[in-house]
């Protein structure tokens, strides 16, 4: 099929400036049981085209899931319509932007198929972890499930450009919650940030199979505990959480298309500048943060972005000093900054804009018992629970699912609702101590919202442990 | 895409067996988009998308599969048949859904709006224009939407509709800004203008030197644009019939505890004034209205057709608002400002989530145009303060008042697909409202 959409494509490309054509498909499959009863399955195959054009300086687009030769002609001359429409109205001369025109192949990891394990035995599992979560009447809701994608893509340049990739991604998921009245409590496997590349390997990698009696008595546990302290304290965030601390007050700032303005009607704005790339500093001197899309099996991982751009390695954050943004193609040609090869689209009816890709806490020296026992009086929390920030990623408040007392080096009492609030670069500066790489997990997030029309992409983010001092830590009502 | 989608079911219906019962789906769009930064276009184009759901049953087992089609009759059929073939051999494979619930009786219906739309690209130049001199940025999505039911048991319902959706910032500098949304059937160039008039005096006086605040109570007034973050979080497992049931709603202690909200609170789904399709998965048809709230009190929940299945009660919704209707208070809109007093007027709420969800404590931001009130006049734009609040508190014991007047805000959200939900709401005057940073 892909080389008939090839010879189709090279014949409705219109005689322009610069034309592509992006063709996306996902088959994707979950499956869950829910309080021991199987839920509806939910496969779907997705596919379609976007063709672009850019020319005399304006860019357009057009996106359809009729592949035939007329649906991409069509296509074609939505893309023109719209590109001459904006020529002279545009953000950027877009006569300006060299586009690359790779040609190449990227395949990621699959040790063990999807496929390779029927559907019968997959429900086989998951009434098995079911049934291991009900461990006490308290555990009113209980469930276990995974999801997997299967995506292929094929860029295409009309000046001979083709790169083609594919890409298998997999996800366990599980949660109990429990209840005692006017409260309940939930854990949740990871907090749907364990997800990476590959197939049923993926869940061996995340112990899915061994994590539910921990899970149960983790929620039941919660129900009994205290709630967390207030006060300024210590503060050391477990890789479940760092994902997000990473993912919400450092990956968004920097976004180049942020910087420049295009999301501030929806995602939001920046406080970072264009003018404190090299010399800001953004956190300690600890602080060493990667754009890195060459991690087979970190969920956003890939040869090319979606505009072609080769996919390498930055630092984006070195010795505490923010160093380069990120911003792909087009926004590197817009502000003449070097970026990174992140210019995506969760599909293909969405253009490419700035992302993250992979971005990455490089580990440090610290063991995790070495990090706590330089707590005299602090909280370690763990799992994803709230997420809030402004939208210039300053003030941000978040909130975990477990947390623990730090007291004189040691960990001791469980508690509850463990929440903390700070501003961005304030915060990282007050970043004491990293995790060595035994502390350092992989993960990923399904579902990032950005962009108009509105986005929700995969992005990859691993972490170790790290330790922060003087926060502002608090629990529930 | 009508006819077409209803002649691929008919062609599904032709090749079922036994007992087999086939449930479908169609949703499709064709939508121009145009992404505007700093009054010129950064991102624009057009697509085109249909996408059939397929749900196969046999007795109690249930497999349901979708796939994008391409609007071409012969290739579509071809794809359908093909899905069909794949649930079909999946079928034994999964287990008994004793929760497995579809309509039986087949009710036809058609919710079809002409298409009194321009071509979107005058509704761009006018944007454009409008926006001369100014730091605009926004998106117009604009074009139509369908959506399908049909069934084997011979059931048709067809929703179809042509809208446009314009939302946009005018920028003073930084994250100073004045948000307008204008969004409709058919464009009116002298309600633009208006929008625009309204905002620009707004950016003026984002103009003036800003004030910041410490953290502490204060009394606020959030217009109904602001009151819909609110509502969203609690539509967020709020209404459910599952999460009550299951002890996961950010209610709870209304469920557990008998804890109300102000007896002026009073919430419906109205799908008879909503803009949303009025048919359900499994071909059930949503009622006119649903009172989730009255006085203050929960009433009825939302019940999905499997969560009614499992709990025994009518199927109603999607079980989440789609059609979000909260009744008017009593305080007059153009009085606001005096009824405020000495306090913030906060243009817009922004990423909401629960810091406590068993308690309904929400935290986020203010965003947009929020000003700094005296003795009934606006003072200054106020810098962004993160607030931690709970429902209880912010729509109960604290609830000043609510607005008579209301305004019908329908959703701006396209991820995958553009949205037909919408909330009909009045403004609330609030005391001690929690700022924290």
């Amino acid at each position: 099929m892909l080389k008939e959409l090839e010879s189709r494509f090279r014949q409705a490309a219109p005689a322009v400036d610069f034309c592509s054509m992006r063709f996306f498909r996902c088959r994707d499959e979950s499956v869950s049981v829910r309080q021991l009863v199987p839920e509806p399955v939910r496969c779907s195959d997705d596919a379609g085209v976007m063709i672009t054009v850019m020319h005399g300086g304006g860019l357009g687009y057009g996106a359809t899931s009729d592949l035939s030769a007329s649906g991409l002609a069509s296509a074609a001359d939505q893309a023109v319509l719209w590109a001459k429409r904006s020529a002279g109205a545009s953000v950027v001369d877009f006569s300006k932007v060299a586009m690359p025109h790779p040609v190449d192949d990227y395949e990621g990891p699959n040790e063990q198929p999807w496929e390779s394990v029927s559907l019968a035995d997959k429900f086989d599992l998951l009434l098995s972890l079911s049934k291991q979560l009900k461990t006490d009447d308290k555990i009113v809701d209980w469930s276990a499930g995974m999801w997997h994608k299967d995506i292929e893509t094929l860029y295409l340049t009309a000046d001979g450009g083709r790169v083609y990739q594919r890409f298998h991604m997999t996800a366990p998921q599980m949660r109990a919650t429990a209840n005692n009245g006017g409260d309940s409590q939930t854990r949740n496997l990871g907090g749907f940030n364990y997800a990476q590349q590959g197939g049923l390997e993926v869940l061996d990698r995340y112990h899915m199979r061994q994590a539910a009696p921990r899970i149960a008595q983790e929620a039941l546990d919660l129900l009994a505990a205290p709630n967390c302290p207030a006060g300024t304290m210590g503060l050391v965030l477990a890789p479940d959480q760092m994902v997000l601390q990473i993912h919400e007050s450092i990956g968004h700032p920097l976004e180049l298309d942020r910087i420049l303005g295009d999301e501030r009607n929806y995602a939001g704005t920046s406080f970072v500048t264009l003018d404190m790339l090299g010399s800001f500093r953004y956190g300690s001197d600890l602080l060493n943060i990667t754009f890195d899309p060459t991690l087979p099996e970190q969920l956003a991982s890939y040869g090319y972005d979606d505009e072609g751009a080769k996919a390498e390695k930055q630092y984006l954050i070195k010795g505490g000093i923010l160093q380069r943004a990120l911003g792909g193609t087009v926004s590197q040609a817009r502000t003449a900054l070097p970026g990174v090869s992140n210019a995506r689209a969760h599909t293909w009816n969405r253009p490419p804009i700035d992302r993250m890709a992979n971005l990455n806490l490089e580990p440090g020296e610290s063991s995790f018992d070495e990090m706590v026992a330089q707590v005299s009086r602090g909280v370690y929390m763990q799992t994803v629970n709230c997420w809030s920030i402004d939208d210039s990623r300053n003030k941000f408040q978040f909130g975990c699912e477990w947390g623990r007392l730090i007291e004189d080096g040691k960990l001791t009492t469980l508690v509850k609702n463990p929440n903390y609030r700070d501003i961005s670069a304030k915060f990282w500066r007050s970043l004491k101590a990293i995790g060595s790489p035994e502390t350092v997990e992989v993960m990923g997030t399904p579902n990032c919202g950005k962009g108009e029309p509105n986005q929700g992409m995969i992005v990859g983010h691993s972490s170790p442990a790290c330790l922060f001092e003087n926060v502002d830590v608090f629990g529930g009502v | 895409m009508q006819q077409p989608f209803f002649d691929i079911v008919d062609n599904l219906t032709g090749q079922l067996t036994g007992q087999e019962v086939l449930l479908a789906y169609f949703s499709g769009e064709q939508s121009d988009f145009v992404r505007f930064n700093k009054s010129l276009i950064r991102q624009a184009g057009s697509v085109t998308q249909h996408w059939l759901s397929l749900e196969l049953i046999d007795g109690q087992r249930r497999m349901s599969g979708s796939c994008t089609l391409t609007g071409v009759p012969e290739t579509d059929r071809k794809r359908a048949g093909e899905l069909l073939g794949e649930l079909r051999t999946a079928l034994p494979s999964v287990p008994e859904d004793p929760y497995l619930l579809y309509s039986t009786e087949p009710l036809d219906t058609e919710q079809v709006r002409p298409n009194e739309l321009p071509d979107t690209g005058e509704i761009t130049d006018a944007v454009l224009a409008a926006g001369k001199g100014l730091d605009l940025v926004g998106i117009l999505a604009a074009g139509g939407i369908v959506a399908g039911f049909a069934n084997s048991l011979g059931q048709r319902n067809w929703f179809s509709t042509h809208s446009f959706h314009l939302d946009w910032c005018l920028y003073h500098t930084k994250d100073k800004a004045v948000k307008t949304s204008y969004a409709g059937f058919a464009w009116d160039a002298a309600g633009f203008d208006r929008k625009m008039a309204e905002a620009r005096e707004q950016l003026a006086i984002l103009a003036r030197p800003p004030k910041t605040i410490q953290p502490g109570k204060y009394r606020v007034y959030l217009p109904p644009a602001a009151l819909k973050e609110i509502m969203g979080s609690l539509g967020w497992g709020g209404f459910g019939i599952k999460a009550h049931r299951t002890k996961t709603t950010c209610l709870l202690k209304m469920i557990e505890q008998g804890r109300t909200l102000s007896p002026s609170v009073t919430l419906r789904e109205n799908t008879a004034e909503g803009l949303a399709p009025n048919f359900l998965s499994g071909g059930f048809i949503k009622p006119a209205s649903v009172t989730m709230m009255e006085g203050g009190k929960l009433k009825d929940a939302l019940a999905s057709p499997r969560s009614a299945k499992e709990f025994g009660v009518q199927a109603n919704s999607n079980e989440h608002p789609e059609s979000l209707d909260m009744s008017a208070g009593e305080l007059d809109a153009d009085a606001v400002l005096d009824e405020l007093g000495t306090g913030v007027y906060v243009n817009r709420l922004w990423y909401l989530n629960y810091s406590d969800r068993p308690a309904a404590r929400l935290t986020g931001m203010t965003r947009f145009a929020t000003f700094w009130v005296e003795e009934g006049k606006i003072v200054a734009p106020l810098n962004v303060m993160r607030f931690d609040e709970t429902i209880y508190n912010m729509l109960g014991d604290n609830l000043a008042g609510l607005t008579s007047q209301r305004e019908l805000l329908p959703s701006a959200a396209t991820y995958y697909e553009r949205s037909t939900s919408s909330a009909r709401l009045p403004g609330a005057l609030i005391r001690d409202f929690a700022f924290t940073l």
